[in-house]
C-alpha cells in the first residue's frame, strides 16, 4: 500500500468538471428504439380475431373480447391485453396469423384507474396509435409454417390418357405434418356450411389417431371421403394461416383420414340415442342431401328408404363429378355404410306422383333432394342442332356407362365447375377443348385449383367471349360464332362486373361438339300438382323454414334444390338441419298431415 | 468454560433479506462473537417463482420468456442454454444457420459484460466507495442501450429462440456498439484508479475471503472465483459452444483467491469482453438467415430424451438438465447456476472467521444470485 492508493481514488473528483455519461432526464423519455416491444396496437380491420395470439401467451394477459357482429373468417373478437398480466414478451406479436398485432416503440404511462391499463388495441384509442415504431413482424423468423405440405399429383401428360384419380393422396408423414400447422383458431368451423369439426380432426390426425379423426369427421359428414377429394372447402378460404401463408390443406386432410379405412363401419363409434325406432321417414333423392338425412335418421333408430332414380346413390356426386376426382369405390365405400347403418336403399327407381302420394301416406316424415337436374339453355341461334350438347347429360350418360362421343374438338360454354369436369372428360375422351367464358378469369365460379388443372391438361380459355350463334358446316362440323366482351361496371353497387358484347366482331371456331355448361335448375315433373303448388316458388326454388320443412308439414326438402351455394357441403349441411327437424317433427306425435 | 456461556455471548444477526448489502433477495442469518461472524445459515425462498416447475406446464415457446428471469443482471445465458439443449433434443441444432450463431456469440459476450460491469460496481459499492458503482451502472446502461435497439428490450432480452435469434442485426449496430466500446474503454483508466487504486479499497479485499485452492474441485467452484485461485477453467475454452472455438482469446487468471483477485479477473475480463465483440463483429456474416425455420410452435413436440448443456455465465458454469418425454412441454428442467455452490455452500463454509463487514464485499466477489438458486 502506497500513498499513490490514497491520492488515486481522488481523481473521482475529476468527473465533477467533465460532461456527465449517466443519462439526463431529458433523455430518457427519448423514444425507444424502432423495435421497442411496448404498448400493443392492432390493426383491427386486418386482424380477424383468431385467437392465436391469445393462445401463445403464457401470462393469459390476452381475453379475445367481442367488438363486432361476427363474419365468416372473422370471430368479431378482438385481442384485450392486460398489462398487469403482460411481460412484454411479443409472442403475440410474432405468432400473429395476419400480421395485424404489433407493439409501438411507447414505453411510458401513466393512469390513475388500474381498470384502465387492460384494453382492446385498436377500439380503445391511445396516444400511440399509428405508431410507425416499435416491434413488428419480419421476414425470416415465424412462429407458424407458412408453407403447406405439397400434394403429390399425377403427371398431366400422362393422366389425361386415364381416368385415374389425379391427386395421389398424402402419406402418414406428409398428412401428420400439414395437420400440425393447423393453429385451432376454429374460423373453419364457422365457415362450413355443416360445421365439422375441423380443427379435432386435424389434431387427431397430428397425433396419429386416425380414428379418432374420422370419428370428428362422421359426426357431421355421411360423404367425408367425397368432401375430402372434391368439396369447395370455403373452410380453407377462411383459414387464418392462409392470410400470411398458404390455407391448412383441410380437405386433403379429410380425404387422409377416410382413406386410411377400408370399411367405416369396424371403426366408427357414433354415440346417439336411437330414439327414432317405430318411425317411418321416406327420402326422395339419393344425393348428399338425401343420403346425409337417411344415414343420421337410421343411426338415431328411424326406419329409411332411400329412393334413387339412377343406378347408384350420390346424385351429382355420382353422376356428375368425374371419376378422376371422386372414384367409385371411394363412393361405394360411404353408400356401404349407409347399408350397414340400415337403410333401405332402392336405385333405379324414379319416384313419381302417385308414388309420391303414397309414400306421404305411409311415413311419418318425408324428405326430398332432387337436385337440379335441368340444365339451363344457351339462348342461341343453333342452339338445336345436332352435336349440340349439355354437359350435365354429357357426365350422366359417361357415368352411367353409357357411350360418348364428343370428337376430335369442342368447345364448352360456361366457366363453373360443371364446365371444366366437361371439359376435362372431353379431353379424356380425347378431343381438344376450348373453354369459352363470358367473363374474366378471376369471375369464373370454378374452383382455381381446377381451373389450373384443367389448363395444365391442355384445355385453352377464351374469356370474354360471348356465344352468338352455331352453324353446321359443309364438313359436318360445327361453327361455333362469337363475339368479345368488354367489361362494364356492374348495376347495383357491390355486383360483380358485367361482360358486354362488343358489337361487329365474329370469330369462329370449329368443333365437333358444343357443350353448354350455364348452369341447372330443379325438375318437378315427378311432383304431385298439390304439393308442387305449396312448396316450389314460381322461380323454381323450394323454400324450407329452420328446421328445413316446407310448406306442407311433414316434407322436408334440401340441397342444391333449396340453397343458393349449389355444392356438395351444403347439401349436407341442409340434410343434417331436416335430420333435427323431422326428429322434432316425428318424436311430437304428428304423421304427415294431407292438408 | 462451558458451552452454554460460550453460546450466550453470541449475538445473532439476520443479514437481510432488506438489506442493500445483500446480493438480491436472499438473507443470511448470522452468529456473531464481538464483530466476528462465528456461523451463517443462508436462507432463500423470497422470490422462488417456480421457473422450473412452471416450464413442465408450458408450451416450449412459452417457457422461452420465462427463463430469461432467472438471471436479472445476465439473462441471455438462460435463453441460449434452453436453445441449445432443445435443439439438441429436437434436432433443430442442425439448422441454426451461421449468421444465428454469431449473433448469439456477440449477446452471450454484451451479456457478460453488461453483468461484469455491474458486479464491479458491486465491488465498490460493498465497501462503501460510492461514485464506481454509479459509474459501472451508467456504462452498463450504454450496453443496455445496444440491447435494446437488438432485442427490442433493454433488460429481459427474449432474443436467443429455438433455432436461431428472433430478429437480424440493426442497420449501423456495429458502429454504434463500437462507440459503446470506446466509451466503456475510455472510462476504464477512472475506474481503476477508483478502485483498485484505492487505499480502501485494496485493505479490505485482499487477502479477505480467501477460498482454499483444495475447495475448487470438491466444491464444484467455476467462473472468476475458481479464475482468482489461478486455475484456468472457463466453459468457452474447456467446452467451446457456438462460436467461441473460432475466437482468439485466453482464459483470464489471477493469484490469491481474495476478494481483489475475483474483482481483477473481472475487471480483466471486461476487457476480454469488450475485445471479443469487436472479434465477432469484424466477423459477422453480412447476409444470410438468422433463423432456422420453426415448426408450428404451437404444436411442437420433441422427442423423449435428456441432455446436460453449459455455458459460461458471468459468474460462471450454468447448466441445464433438460428433460422431454416426446409431448408438447418440458417433463423437466433443472438449472444449475454457480450461485448455489457460491452462494450456499461456498458462503457458508467462509463465514466463520469473517468480519461481519466483510461479508457484504464477500457476497458481491462471489458474484450471488438468488433466482438461480430457487429456481
Ligand atoms: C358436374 C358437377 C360437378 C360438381 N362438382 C362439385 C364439386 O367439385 N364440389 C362440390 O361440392 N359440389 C360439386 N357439385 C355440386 C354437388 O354435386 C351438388 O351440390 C350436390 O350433389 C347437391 O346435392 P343434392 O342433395 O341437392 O342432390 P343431387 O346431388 O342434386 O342429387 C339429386 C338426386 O336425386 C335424384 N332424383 C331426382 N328426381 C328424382 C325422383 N323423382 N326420384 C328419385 N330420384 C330422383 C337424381 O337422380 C339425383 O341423383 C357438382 C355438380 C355437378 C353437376
Ligand atoms: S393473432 Fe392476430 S389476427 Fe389473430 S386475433 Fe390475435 S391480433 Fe387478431
Ligand atoms: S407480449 Fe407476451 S405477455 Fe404480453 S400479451 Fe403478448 S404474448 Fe402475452
Amino acid at each position: 500500500m502506497s500513498l499513490k492508493h490514497v491520492l488515486q481514488p481522488f481523481n473521482a473528483w475529476v468527473q465533477a468538471f467533465s460532461k456527465p455519461y449517466t443519462i439526463p432526464m431529458k433523455d430518457t423519455m427519448r423514444p425507444g428504439a424502432d423495435r421497442y416491444r411496448g404498448w400493443h396496437i392492432n390493426d383491427v380491420e386486418k386482424c380477424v380475431g383468431c385467437g392465436t395470439c391469445a393462445d401463445i401467451c403464457q401470462n393469459a394477459a390476452i381475453d379475445m373480447v367481442p367488438v363486432k357482429d361476427p363474419v365468416k373468417g372473422d370471430s368479431g373478437l378482438r385481442p384485450k391485453i392486460d398489462y398487469g398480466r403482460c411481460c412484454w414478451c411479443a409472442l403475440c406479436v410474432d405468432v400473429c396469423t395476419t400480421g395485424s398485432l404489433g407493439m409501438s416503440n411507447e414505453y411510458t404511462w401513466v393512469e390513475k384507474d388500474p381498470e384502465k391499463c387492460r384494453y382492446t388495441p385498436g377500439v380503445d384509442a391511445k396516444p400511440w396509435d399509428g405508431s410507425e415504431k416499435g416491434w413488428r413482424q419480419e421476414e425470416g423468423f415465424s412462429l407458424i409454417v407458412k408453407d403447406r405440405v405439397p400434394m403429390p399429383m399425377l403427371d398431366p401428360k400422362e393422366r389425361i390418357k386415364t381416368w385415374a384419380e389425379v391427386v395421389v393422396g398424402y402419406s402418414v408423414e406428409e398428412a401428420r405434418k400439414e395437420a400440425a400447422r393447423c393453429v385451432s383458431c376454429g374460423l373453419c368451423v364457422a365457415a362450413c356450411p355443416a360445421h365439422m369439426h375441423i380443427p379435432d380432426y386435424i389434431g387427431a390426425i397430428r397425433d396419429g389417431d386416425f380414428e379418432k379423426a374420422l370419428d370428428f369427421i362422421y359426426d357431421n359428414n355421411p360423404m367425408p371421403e367425397m368432401c375430402g377429394k372434391v368439396c369447395t372447402r370455403r373452410c380453407e378460404g377462411v383459414c387464418s394461416v392462409g392470410i400470411q401463408g398458404e390455407p391448412l390443406a383441410i380437405r386433403w386432410l379429410k380425404r387422409f383420414a377416410t382413406e386410411q379405412f377400408e370399411d367405416f363401419a369396424k371403426v366408427l363409434h357414433p354415440e346417439v340415442k336411437r330414439v327414432g325406432e317405430g318411425k317411418k321417414v321416406a327420402v326422395v333423392g339419393g344425393g348428399p342431401s338425401g343420403v346425409t338425412v337417411a344415414y343420421y335418421l337410421a343411426v338415431r333408430g328411424f326406419e329409411v328408404t332411400i329412393y334413387e332414380a339412377l343406378p347408384q346413390l350420390g346424385g351429382a356426386t355420382f353422376f356428375g363429378i368425374p371419376k378422376y376426382r371422386f372414384p367409385m369405390p371411394s363412393l361405394e365405400k360411404q353408400v356401404d355404410l349407409l347399408k350397414k347403418a340400415g337403410v333401405k336403399i332402392v336405385t333405379d327407381h324414379r319416384v313419381e306422383k302417385d308414388e309420391f302420394r303414397r309414400l306421404l301416406e305411409e311415413n311419418d316424415a318425408l324428405f326430398f333432394g332432387t337436385g337440379l337436374m335441368k340444365p339451363y339453355k344457351l339462348g342461341v341461334p343453333g342452339e338445336d342442332l345436332e352435336g349440340v350438347i349439355y354437359a350435365l347429360d354429357l357426365l350422366r350418360d359417361h357415368h352411367v356407362g353409357k357411350k360418348v362421343e364428343v370428337g376430335e374438338s369442342v368447345v364448352v360454354v360456361g366457366g363453373g365447375n360443371v364446365a371444366i369436369d366437361a371439359s376435362r372428360v372431353s379431353r379424356r375422351l380425347g378431343a381438344e377443348v376450348t373453354i369459352a367464358y363470358r367473363r374474366r378469369r378471376e369471375d369464373m365460379p370454378a374452383d382455381d385449383e381446377e381451373i389450373e388443372d384443367a389448363e395444365a391438361e391442355g384445355i385453352e380459355l377464351v374469356t370474354q367471349s360471348i356465344p352468338l350463334r352455331v352453324e353446321k358446316l359443309e364438313n359436318g362440323k360445327l361453327d361455333f360464332i362469337w363475339g368479345p366482351a368488354e367489361m362494364v361496371p356492374p348495376d347495383r353497387p357491390g355486383g360483380r362486373p358485367k361482360p358486354k358484347l362488343i358489337e361487329g366482331v365474329e370469330n369462329h371456331l370449329q368443333v365437333d361438339r358444343v357443350i353448354v355448361a350455364i348452369g341447372q335448375k330443379g325438375e318437378f315433373e315427378w311432383m304431385p300438382e298439390e304439393v308442387a303448388e305449396k312448396v316450389v316458388t314460381s322461380r323454381g326454388w323450394v323454400e324450407v323454414d329452420e328446421t328445413g320443412m316446407t310448406q306442407w308439414p311433414g316434407i322436408f326438402a334440401g340441397g342444391d334444390l333449396v340453397n343458393s351455394t349449389a355444392d356438395a357441403i351444403s347439401a349436407i349441411a341442409d340434410g343434417l338441419k331436416a335430420v333435427e327437424g323431422i326428429q322434432q317433427f316425428t318424436l311430437e306425435g304428428l304423421s304427415v298431415s294431407k292438408s | 468454560m462451558t458451552e452454554t456461556r460460550e453460546r450466550s455471548k453470541e449475538v445473532q444477526i439476520w443479514f437481510g433479506p432488506q438489506h442493500p448489502g445483500i446480493t438480491g433477495n436472499m438473507s443470511v442469518q448470522t452468529w456473531l462473537d464481538g464483530d466476528t461472524l462465528t456461523r451463517g445459515i443462508t436462507h432463500v425462498g423470497y422470490l422462488h417463482r417456480a421457473f422450473e416447475k412452471l416450464m413442465e406446464r408450458r408450451l416450449y415457446i412459452q417457457s422461452f420468456p420465462i427463463v430469461c428471469r432467472i438471471c436479472v443482471p445476465e439473462p441471455d445465458t438462460n435463453e441460449w442454454l434452453l436453445a441449445s439443449a432443445l435443439e439438441e433434443l429436437s434436432g433443430l441444432d442442425r439448422e441454426v444457420p451461421e449468421k444465428a450463431r454469431w449473433i448469439r456469440t456477440l449477446v452471450l459476450e454484451m451479456s457478460r459484460l453488461g453483468a461484469m460491469l455491474m458486479v464491479l460496481g458491486g465491488h465498490a459499492g460493498s465497501m462503501g466507495l460510492g461514485p464506481a458503482p454509479q459509474w459501472m451502472i451508467a456504462l452498463r446502461d450504454l450496453v443496455l442501450d445496444r440491447f435494446e435497439e437488438l432485442t427490442g428490450g433493454r433488460v429481459y432480452h427474449m432474443y436467443i429462440v429455438y433455432g436461431g435469434v428472433r430478429r437480424d442485426l440493426p442497420e449501423g449496430f456495429a458502429e454504434r456498439m463500437e462507440q459503446t466500446l470506446k466509451t466503456i474503454e475510455s472510462k476504464l483508466p477512472l475506474i481503476d484508479d477508483v478502485i483498485f487504486g484505492s487505499a480502501v479499497f485494496r485493505k479490505r479485499a485482499m487477502g479477505v475471503g480467501v477460498v482454499p485452492r483444495e475447495w475448487a474441485f470438491e466444491m464444484g467452484i467455476s467462473g472468476p472465483v475458481i479464475r482468482a485461485m489461478g486455475i484456468p477453467k472457463d466453459v468457452r475454452k474447456d467446452e467451446p459452444y457456438e462460436k467461441y472455438a473460432e475466437l482468439d482469446f485466453d482464459v483470464v487468471t489471477e493469484e490469491g483467491s481474495d476478494i481483489f483477485a475475483r474483482a481483477m479477473v473481472r475487471r480483466r475480463e471486461i476487457q476480454q469482453s469488450i475485445d471479443l465483440i469487436r472479434q465477432i463483429l469484424a466477423r459477422m456474416p453480412k447476409e444470410g438467415p438468422y433463423c432456422a425455420e420453426l415448426p408450428n410452435m404451437l404444436e411442437w413436440t420433441i422427442p423423449v430424451g435428456q441432455t446436460y448443456v453449459r455455458a459460461e455465465s458471468s459468474r460462471g458454469e450454468m447448466g441445464y438438465y433438460v428433460v422431454t418425454d416426446g409431448s408438447k412441454k418440458l417433463r423437466r428442467v433443472h438449472v444449475r447456476g454457480p450461485s448455489y455452490v457460491h452462494g450456499v455452500s461456498l458462503l457458508e463454509r467462509l463465514i466463520p472467521g469473517t468480519n461481519i463487514a466483510d461479508l457484504a464485499p464477500l457476497m458481491v466477489s462471489l458474484q450471488v444470485c438468488p433466482p438461480e438458486i430457487e429456481r
